[in-house]
């Protein structure tokens, strides 16, 4: 289009980390559009296991061995036998933006038949403004052949910094287990040509498998809970550190976005294994979505780390009494902090955000 | 590579697109009839009076497919809910333009099932040309004079608020109003979009206002409510309003149009959403449908620009009663969907000429929206005019003591609330 200029690569502020059991092979198809790029390969399930990437790839790999001996006994808060050991990923990380990706997940075409640039659009969703004030009905002003609409206030059009790109998924949806026992055949085959910021006050169901962060601006949020080996739960890693990263961005006024890119997601698990892993977080959410809802975080709690440490106080607080898990829970997130913290230590401008000062 | 179609082809896909203007089928050869009943249906354009022309034709191979197809004369459309009944819908036309003609051909596949409502704006001099074979009431200003005394009343039909006059009188159940300079878009596959259908469609399947959900409306097709979407929260809840889009000429301001003068938005996006609770939106009146019985009250000329002009870029009043109904809605608990369905805005006007006149209502924006962000209403109301009552009230106590405009549409609302009990008490 004319007039539109090119999305930077970002090669060098972005890494992309990918939890992995299996093998990399998707990497093949994805080479044209990661290749410039640092992955962060998080291995889960058995250490002794060699995980093969394919040539050519500029990567650091950790396994359970690795996460072990870096972070000590704090390694308590990163789940074993569970992609949401992903996180470790972005703890280690020093880039400002950080893409993760599941490995059964491939290049989807748009409509016109080409090959989406999934990567890229997420950057072009977090280089620019978001707007959780005020809803736009042609969704995100900000793409190029759209505009803010007649009524919206001028004063709000400059926007909020973007903290998370939550991209979707063609063929098989992200649905759960009781949904895919319903629906084994549905696929998703609608093409929805828009980006849009999810509105301050309103909480989403955030899907790890498409996803991009300013690791500076939320980074220290996206912590995927305890899940898998030896947890009650399992398939709320995502949501959980979507539904702590919701409030803290609504009180941080920063901006999710939503939409685009879509990727190909190739494989669906087992809805009988699903239904087990998800079973009691079914009901869990029922108490654990008002209590997000309810939330409020004091005005001097200025930076992520600030506001997680006082959730994770809530939540030991209001939810323990669900089950003691919570409990634990909450210890691991602040656990997690303190990790991150050691990890990434206070003298890096990132992590320190006073509420409405530059970025 | 594909043959393109065939004459005939093309021909009997022009008669399915335009069975409103067929009323006798007995002259097409059988062989003909088949195909066009098998598109009919593939189509979803089957319905009561289409099938009797079929069944008129008295051809046996025609009533044998009717009978092992098991079609019945009562048809339960797709719909998961309800069932409409065409007497349920009233479509209301604004007339700023005084020949309607071009407009109603184009609705007509659309609009030809339903009652019109067509309200003439006051200040237009000229005769309204509209065709025939529409089931319509009119209205004029001789009208509007019997129902609200002007020398009296604040209350302003002129310009684009003329078509509120027909949502005073309609009696129906869904009323779904677009602008006299819109006409059908096509969707991306090239298909004319039934935009009155859309809105039905949208109306009567639930809202979700609670959570977000990131496949958007989980009652379309193909679609559902993904994981993570609690499930205490997925039964939704009533729609109450319904915007669709433009395209074409989308709904900018003029300072916006105005720097960008060859902006069009190309974009169909497929999706329809429900714009969560609490969160405030521009509510365009282009292309707008809402359920009369719970909201209808809501839809209310109150706001008027000084200068208010016949260009929806001299206007924001329904801006003003946008918000009004989204506050409304969110406190009764109802759901405001955004998106589909599409209409082509046609050209017209300048945004500059606009933007030279008086733009006050740009500025004004800037105080109303933290009012209505932060406004709300008592557990004693409980009725859309309950609602519209305390807003009134609110608008004047906070906003009215800076700027009388502000104090003369809360005036307006409760004017209007006492009009609306009024028309139907008699």
């Amino acid at each position: 289009m004319a007039g539109e200029r090119a999305t930077p690569l970002l090669k060098d502020e972005l890494d992309i980390v990918i939890p992995t059991i299996r093998n990399l092979d998707f990497l093949e198809m994805w080479r044209p559009f990661f290749q410039p790029y640092h992955l962060i390969i998080v291995q889960d399930g058995d250490p002794s296991k060699t995980i093969k990437v394919p040539e050519g790839f500029d990567y650091e790999l950790y396994n359970r061995n690795d996460i072990n001996r870096i972070l000590g006994p704090k390694a308590s808060c990163i789940s074993f036998k569970d992609s949401a050991c992903r996180c470790f990923g972005y703890m280690v990380s020093k880039k400002k933006y950080i893409y993760t990706i599941d490995d059964d997940c491939f290049v989807a075409k748009d409509p016109s038949g080409k090959d989406i640039n999934a990567l890229e659009q997420h950057i072009k969703n977090l280089l620019s403004p978001s707007t959780p004030h005020f809803f736009n009905t042609l969704y995100d002003p900000y793409r190029e052949g759209t505009d803010f609409v007649r009524g919206y206030p001028f004063s709000l059009r400059g926007g909020e910094p973007t903290a998370v790109s939550h991209g979707l998924w063609l063929n098989i949806p992200d649905y759960d287990a009781p949904t895919q026992l319903v629906k084994p055949r549905e696929r998703n085959t609608r093409y929805v040509d828009l980006v849009m910021t999810i509105p301050k006050g309103t909480l989403f169901p955030m899907c790890g498998m498409n996803l991009a962060f300013n690791r500076d601006l939320i980074g220290p949020a996206m912590y995927f809970g305890l899940m898998g080996d030896g947890q009650p739960i399992g398939r709320y890693d995502d949501m959980w550190a979507g539904w702590c990263t919701k409030v803290i961005c609504d009180h941080l006024n920063l901006g999710i976005k939503t939409g685009l890119p879509y990727i190909w997601h190739s494989k669906a698990s087992n809805p009988f294994v699903n239904l087990k892993k998800e079973y009691k977080g079914i009901y869990w959410q029922e108490e654990i979505i008002p209590f997000f809802k309810s939330v409020t975080l004091p005005k001097e709690c200025i930076t992520v780390q600030d506001c997680y440490l006082e959730l994770s106080k809530q939540v030991k607080a209001k939810l323990s009494s669900i089950d003691p898990y919570f409990t634990k829970l909450a210890d691991a997130m602040v656990t997690w902090i303190e990790a991150w913290d050691e990890l990434n230590p206070s003298g890096d401008a990132s992590t320190k955000l006073a509420n409405g000062a530059a970025k | 590579m594909r043959n393109p179609p065939t004459l005939l082809s093309l021909a009997i896909d022009s008669a399915v697109i335009n069975f409103c203007r067929i009323s006798d089928l007995s002259f097409v050869p059988e062989h003909i009839l088949l195909e066009l009943f098998v598109r009919t249906l593939k189509a979803g354009k089957l319905n009561e009076k289409i099938l009797k022309l079929f069944i008129a034709t008295g051809k046996e191979e025609i009533l044998s497919v009717i009978e092992s197809l098991n079609i019945q004369h009562i048809l339960v459309p797709v719909l998961p809910t309800l069932i409409i009944k065409d007497d349920e819908v009233d479509i209301v036309i604004g007339a700023l333009q005084s020949d309607l003609t071009s407009f109603m051909e184009a609705w007509r596949p659309m609009f030809s099932r339903f009652h019109l409502i067509i309200v003439k704006d006051p200040d237009l001099k000229e005769e309204l040309k509209v065709p025939g074979g529409f089931n319509l009431n009119l209205y004029t200003k001789s009208d509007m004079d019997k129902v609200v005394d002007s020398s009296s009343s604040t209350i302003s039909f002129s310009g684009y608020s003329c078509r509120y006059f027909g949502y005073l009188m309609s009696r129906k159940k869904y009323i779904i109003s677009i602008d006299d300079d819109c006409i059908p878009a096509k969707d991306s596959k090239g298909e004319l979009i039934d935009a009155v259908a859309q809105h039905i469609t949208n109306l009567t399947t639930p809202a979700t206002p609670f959570f977000f959900n990131t496949l958007y409306d989980p009652f379309s097709e193909g679609t559902d409510f993904v994981r993570g979407y609690p499930f205490s929260l997925r039964s939704g809840v009533e729609c109450g309003l319904s915007c669709g889009l433009w395209l074409n000429l989308a709904d900018y301001d003029a300072p916006t149009q105005a720097l960008k003068p060859s902006a069009r938005n190309s974009r169909y996006v497929d999706a329809v959403l429900t714009v969560p609770a609490r969160t405030m939106l521009p509510l365009s009146g282009i292309n707008i449908a809402f359920n009369n019985e719970l909201v209808g009250p809501t839809l209310l000329p109150a706001f008027r620009l000084a200068k208010e002009g016949k260009f929806r870029w001299e206007t924001v009043e329904d801006i003003w009663t946008g918000m009004c109904a989204k506050v409304v809605c969110d406190h009764l608990r109802l759901g405001v969907k955004s998106g589909l369905p599409y209409v082509w805005r046609q050209e017209r006007g300048n945004a500059v000429e606009s933007l030279k006149k008086e733009w006050e209502g740009v500025q004004l924006m800037e105080e109303v929206v933290p009012f209505f962000q932060s406004v709300r209403l008592s557990e004693a109301a409980v009725t859309a005019e309950d609602c519209i009552a305390e807003i009134a009230a609110s608008v004047k106590e906070q906003l009215g003591r800076s700027n009388p405009m502000f104090a003369r549409a809360a005036e307006n609302m409760v004017e209007w609330i006492k009009l609306w009990k009024q028309v139907r008490s008699l």
